[in-house]
């Protein structure tokens, strides 16, 4: 046990001795492999702030219902207890024509235009909340039927499809991330294949004076695979850090746009399952990749005396 | 030691190096193969050491058929003999000591064990006072001595060299010749390919004489049995 753990040392040692005594083209490799893993993670976490962002509306499916033009309060509130009996209904908000025309006239800015109307254009209309447990889609669709059906009302628009749109895009860019994401992979595959590959013949003489004298395959093999594990965990640790600064750079204007909109949108920074996550990625691909170009090519090297 | 029964080699390329070679090196011998370049030699070294196996016929090694030895079993089998090349085969950017020492990583040696061995190997050279040189700075005879002690340091039964004073003169091929016959007296059972006449003649150790892919001991009067055997 000892003795296997002082092999792979001695090897791990000497392949992290053979990058660091190159470390130009090193670098090089470390790059290309950190930028390929940087953009589906950074696209990732964007997407998850996203949907982490966009988690409280899916809940809030309100419907909206507006009654027609001359339908009285007193109509309106009748109306609206008669909704708060029905089941799978949580709440029912009855928004009167002069309360909307008082928002609308502070919100929008548009103050004066109203002014010259004279008459209320805004109509009574009903917030209507259901409950968690009530909306699937076959449910508001039994609720937006059950407004409609009152001749009092003149529209009902249901809020949940803009969220149900919303979701659906995300899901869509999740793909394409995912996508990307097993091509860029491949590329890391290719890119550290073929740097071992280089490496493999750049030493041939070594390995070859190595087999002559009793080295297995597994003993040439194994700083091979070394050096291919250094360079996916070196360019994943480089990923994660340039993803760190770029959500960095990003989070206070990103922040500052989402507060103009009202929002409270913020850009998520890798936490520490997203690191791990990305080093284990990036070790696995180099690890992969040396052992595919390893095996491929040591076993075409035979020594000549 | 070594067995070789009819042994034919013929390489891809269509040419027959050996065509029914039979031989037989007993243990703790030293034995000289000579013959012109091109006759055989080299090839009867690869068959020893397993670089190349036979097309026809028998190697026996260490008492072991090498034509049923599977490949994965090759570098445990080449752990148990020492090699020796014309060209030394040193690997120039790594020190003297590193050099000598690469037998015993391959062998997964524990490292305290490996630094004994290294260092006795370079001493019975000579050269234990150069471990931290590289091959270059020394001179061709002391890289020769290198290749030795790599050779000798698994301690192999048998050691086998191609030319190993081909590329020195002759006061240096007898120093290096010297070398291998003080590791003979020891019990090592030494095969070297050389065609220098004048140090086989004067040693007065036992000659096979490689010709046209045959192998003929000048000494023994049976040395044209091999021919008739096959057509019997």
């Amino acid at each position: 046990m000892i003795g296997w753990l002082t092999r792979h040392l001695q090897s791990l040692l000497f392949a992290a001795g053979r990058l660091a005594r190159a470390p130009l083209s090193t670098a090089f490799t470390v790059l290309v492999i950190a930028i390929a893993l940087t953009l589906p993670t950074a696209f990732g976490l964007a997407i998850l702030s996203v949907r982490d962002a966009t988690g409280n509306f899916a809940e809030a499916v309100d419907v909206s219902v507006y009654f027609k033009q001359g339908i009285s309060l007193e109509q309106a509130q009748r109306l609206a207890s008669n909704a708060r009996q029905r089941a799978g209904v949580a709440r029912v908000n009855l928004i009167s024509a002069d309360e909307a025309l008082k928002s609308f006239r502070s919100q929008s800015g548009f103050g004066a235009a109203l002014d010259v109307l004279g008459d209320n254009p805004l109509p009574h209309a009903l917030d209507v909340r259901p409950r968690p447990d009530a909306t699937s889609p076959a449910q508001m669709e039994s609720l937006r039927k059950y407004f409609a059906a009152w001749p009092e009302v003149e529209l009902v628009q249901v809020d949940s499809e803009w969220v149900q749109r919303l979701n659906a895009i995300l899901d869509l860019l999740r793909r394409l991330v995912l996508g990307t994401s097993v091509l860029l992979g491949l590329g890391v595959l290719a890119v550290i294949g073929n740097t071992i590959r280089l490496e493999i013949y750049s030493r041939r003489a070594e390995i070859e004076v190595t087999k002559l004298v009793g080295g297995s395959n597994a003993f040439v093999r194994r700083p091979f695979l070394y050096t291919g594990l250094f360079y996916g965990l070196l360019g994943a640790l480089l990923a994660a850090l340039l993803v760190a600064l770029g959500m960095y750079l990003l989070g206070a204007p990103v922040s500052r746009l989402a507060t103009s909109y009202g929002s409270t949108f913020r850009l998520l920074s890798p936490g520490i399952r997203e690191v791990g996550g990305l080093l284990a990625v990036g070790m696995l691909l180099g690890l992969t990749g040396a052992w595919l170009a390893a095996t491929r090519h040591l076993a075409r090297i035979e020594p000549r005396a | 030691m070594i067995r070789f029964d009819r042994a034919c080699k013929r390489y891809p390329n269509g040419r027959e190096a050996l065509s029914g070679a039979s031989f037989e090196i007993a243990a703790g011998e030293m034995v000289f193969l000579t013959g012109r370049s091109g006759a055989g030699k080299s090839t009867i070294l690869k068959l020893i050491a397993l670089l190349e196996r036979p097309t026809r016929g028998l190697v026996m090694v260490n008492g072991r058929n090498t034509a049923a030895l599977s490949s994965r079993k090759i570098p445990a089998f080449r752990r148990e003999l020492g090699m020796v090349f014309q060209d030394h085969r040193l690997l120039p950017e790594r020190s003297v000591f590193d050099n000598v020492a690469l037998p015993l990583h391959a062998a997964h040696l524990p490292l305290r064990e490996m630094d004994k061995r290294v260092r006795a190997a370079l001493d019975q050279v000579g050269l234990l006072d150069r471990a931290k040189s590289l091959p270059l700075e020394l001179s061709v005879g002391e890289q020769q001595r290198v290749g030795i002690a790599r050779a000798v340091v698994v301690k192999p039964t048998l050691l086998i060299a191609d030319e190993p004073t081909g590329n020195l003169d002759p006061a240096l091929s007898l120093e290096i010749m010297g070398v291998f016959k003080r590791f003979n007296e020891v019990g090592v059972t030494v095969v070297i390919a050389t065609h220098d006449v004048e140090i086989v003649k004067s040693w007065g150790t036992r000659e096979l004489l490689v010709a046209d892919g045959r192998v003929q001991d000048p000494k023994s009067e049976l040395s044209e049995l091999p021919i008739m055997e096959a057509q019997r």
